[in-house]
């Protein structure tokens, strides 16, 4: 089981991290939502809960709860930017099919 | 695949709910747009890398308006199309905007409407358009940059826009499609953004020198809450006047007596622009410019001139920042820190004169062009919903009285200057006449004790009250300011519940130095004004005499008073009524009280003769009794 991350993704994590003046880590997870089951979230870390794990990359942590790395594991969280836009991007092997704006997917 | 920014834990919008909200800094030379992303406030680039684009809108007679950069290349060229600074025309009305000097550098219409328009190929133009053609580009930067449309926006204005300025900047962001979160004024941004709400407890001054205003706050912080306890400025002061002086001065360096068009005269104010540019990081700036024959502009300027020649513009923001240490009852040693906001700031002599008056090194952190909009910004984070835990809330002040106009011209303050809003203050008022059924109610702004001195606001009335005697009814008056500083005024007669009210939205707004003008007016004539009030006050009091005595008279003065007697009486009236024409107090109270005595008998058999009626038909213990019981009361 692992979650990984590119470099250029942890650069933009620390640098959010710094600025907001505190947090441990990052925070994925899924949950039931959306227009096509699942929803990612993504979210400062500011502890670490019981039945998290932690992976930790480029020097951040990523936690995750147990529960939501079944359909996390293996995904790689990227940072993209389309146009003016930019934001991070789950990369991630599980999923079968999305809805158009990608925000919510199913397994 | 759409792409996520990262939200505070427990904060996470479901897909397709994310609330996006943006700060805007709607500037008179440069605009800007900010948002929260992943947690950190930042400013949107467009897609020409820029973060902050001049506020300038160019309109051709064919397409579409052009905003920005690619606006002002065209200032030189077509000047009249060429629209800058329209947000000193904002709740402007026609004589506010011919006494300016906008009105020299481009064409107006105004007649066809009742606020002025510049005319331009594509049509006439108001400033509120022109702003809002400058927010839709800010708000299509901002949807490209966030992935989708906003929830709403932040627009933060002076902290001396007065009702009409507000309002105007309002209606610019509807006519742009931009739901308005709040009003924010600029310097309670930037203390936002400063984070000064997690400091110590304390107060600060904002010292917001921007390129066509100049305001001073002092903010207090109170256990994270923002109070603006006071704030003072001039509208008309900025960084434009400090590339005016410098263009000047070029042309008497180079012998240049006057300029062949507008075109030429822009040209010139953005070398003006680029030698205050350089001269904040070097000594010296040298210079040429070729306008054409005779007209070739080429030297050297010094910082030391530099600064001698803004020097006396400089000055100018002195006496604000004197007086809002007055209104706030605050030494210089009691502000714990001084932020420096607006482009203006940048300017080495103005940061090193604001530290000599407030006696420490002043604030320069943060960008001053960026630090507004990104206070908006973290505002507008807030409102959306995005932080529902934020204990972050803003409290701001009204810059001028509100009262109401009453009997002899007289204002009645109901909420004083510096005032924090939202709020609502409500106060009694009576009925003058016997048998009145209406009141006009006039609303007033300003310091002044009369109302001719006073600037006004709206007038409405309140109808169908109960007709009873002067004095019976009770009308309530309430006064509102919402948080973005709009006023509604309403009455109501409490007995029969009839109510009218009126939201303010002046037909323009006040001119030019004008706010600081009624204050410094104020101040003036203080003892003047007491004066005339005591008069104003003598002469309402002479009025109900005559009134009262008059109404007695025709009720029963034949059945009291011999002919002899009554004419007596009338003459004390024609008397009194004469010094009422007069303007002295102390004639007015002689002829009050003269009547007064000589009315005492007449009086008299009034009373005596309604307490007969009161006693028929009683009987003497009952009335005994009522006596003892009266008495006792009195006790």
């Amino acid at each position: 089981m692992s979650i990984t991350m590119t470099e250029r993704a942890a650069e933009h994590v620390k640098s959010y991290i710094e600025k907001r003046g505190k947090g441990i880590g990052l925070r994925l997870a899924v949950r039931t939502t959306g227009c096509s089951g699942m929803a990612y979230v993504l979210e400062f870390a500011d502890e670490v809960a019981a039945n998290d794990e932690v992976f930790e990359q480029h020097d951040v942590k990523v936690v995750v709860d147990q529960k939501s790395l079944v359909y996390l594991d293996g995904t790689e969280l990227d940072f993209a930017k389309e146009g003016l836009n930019e934001g991070f991007q789950f990369n991630n092997p599980n999923v079968k099919d999305e809805c158009g704006c990608g925000e919510s997917f199913n397994i | 695949m759409a792409l996520l920014q990262i939200s505070e834990p427990g904060q996470s919008q479901a897909p397709h709910q994310r609330r996006l909200a943006v700060g805007i800094d709607l500037g008179t030379t440069n605009s800007l747009v900010a948002s929260v992303i992943s947690g950190s406030a930042t400013v949107l680039k467009n897609e020409q890398h820029e973060w902050s684009i001049p506020s300038v809108v160019y309109y051709s007679a064919s397409g579409e308006p052009v905003v920005g950069s690619s606006a002002q290349e065209n200032a030189a060229s077509d000047p009249f199309n060429t629209i800058r600074s329209a947000k000193r025309l904002m709740g402007k009305g026609s004589d506010d905007v011919s006494n300016s000097w906008l009105a020299e550098h481009y064409e107006f219409d105004f007649d066809s409407g009742s606020i002025p328009a510049f005319k331009t190929a594509a049509g006439n133009r108001t400033a509120i358009e022109v702003s809002a053609n400058i927010l839709s580009t800010l708000r299509s930067t901002a949807e490209k940059t966030l992935g989708g449309e906003l929830v709403g926006a932040v627009i933060t204005v002076p902290a001396y826009f007065d009702d009409a300025q507000r309002q105007a900047t309002k209606d610019a962001a509807a006519l742009a499609g931009i739901h308005v979160l709040r009003l924010l004024n600029e310097p309670t941004a930037a203390a936002v953004a400063y984070g000064l709400d997690n400091g110590n407890d304390g107060v600060v001054a904002i010292y917001d020198l921007g390129g066509g205003t100049f305001d001073i706050s002092l903010l207090k912080m109170q256990r994270g809450v923002f109070e603006v306890l006071a704030t003072a400025g001039n509208t008309a002061l900025g960084g434009d006047d400090f590339d005016n002086a410098v263009a000047d001065w070029l042309m008497e360096q180079s012998g240049v007596s006057a300029l062949p068009d507008q075109g030429a005269r822009r040209q010139l104010l953005r070398l003006a622009r680029s030698l205050k540019e350089t001269l904040s990081s070097q000594q010296t700036a040298p210079y040429e410019l070729n306008l054409g024959e005779s007209l070739m502009f080429r030297g050297e300027i010094h910082v030391d001139t530099f600064n001698s020649i803004i020097e006396a513009l400089f000055k100018k923001t002195l006496p604000s920042c004197r007086q809002v240490l007055r209104d706030a009852g605050i030494a210089k040693s009691d502000v714990q820190a001084v932020v420096m906001v607006g482009g203006s700031t940048r300017v080495p002599l103005v940061r090193e004169r604001v530290g000599e008056f407030f006696e420490q090194t002043v604030l320069t952190d943060i960008d001053p062009d960026q630090v507004v909009a990104v206070g908006a910004a973290i505002q507008a984070d807030v409102l959306a919903g995005n932080k529902p835990d934020s204990d972050l809330l803003l409290l701001d002040v009204i810059p001028l009285s509100l009262g109401l106009e009453t009997m002899g011209g007289l204002v009645e303050k109901i909420v004083p200057r510096n005032t924090t809003i939202p709020i609502a203050r409500a106060q009694e008022f009576t009925t003058y006449k016997d048998g009145q059924t209406a009141m006009a109610l006039h609303v007033v702004q300003g310091e002044r004790e009369l109302v001719a001195d006073c600037r006004s606001l709206a007038r409405f009335e309140l109808r169908d009250i109960p007709a009873r005697t002067a004095g019976a009814c009770r009308i309530q008056v309430l006064f509102q300011v919402d948080a973005d500083g709009l006023l509604t005024v309403s009455a109501l007669e409490k007995e029969s519940g009839v109510v009218a009210s009126i939201d303010v939205k002046p037909s323009y707004g006040l001119s030019d130095g004008e706010i600081e003008e009624m204050l410094r007016a104020s101040m003036e004539h203080a003892s003047e004004d007491v004066q005339k009030r005591a008069l104003a006050e003598q002469k309402v009091e002479g009025s109900r005499v005559v009134e009262a005595i008059a109404s007695a008279l025709d009720a029963d003065g034949d059945q009291h008073l011999s002919s002899e007697e009554r004419s007596e009486i009338d003459a004390l009236v024609a008397s009194l009524k004469q010094s009422l024409e007069g303007d002295v107090s102390d004639n007015i109270k002689l002829a009050v009280e003269k009547l007064e005595a000589g009315s005492s008998v007449f009086v008299e058999r009034r009373m005596n003769a309604s307490v007969k009626e009161l006693m028929a038909g009683q009987e003497l213990s009952e009335l005994e009794r009522k006596l003892v019981t009266d008495t006792n009361v009195e006790d």
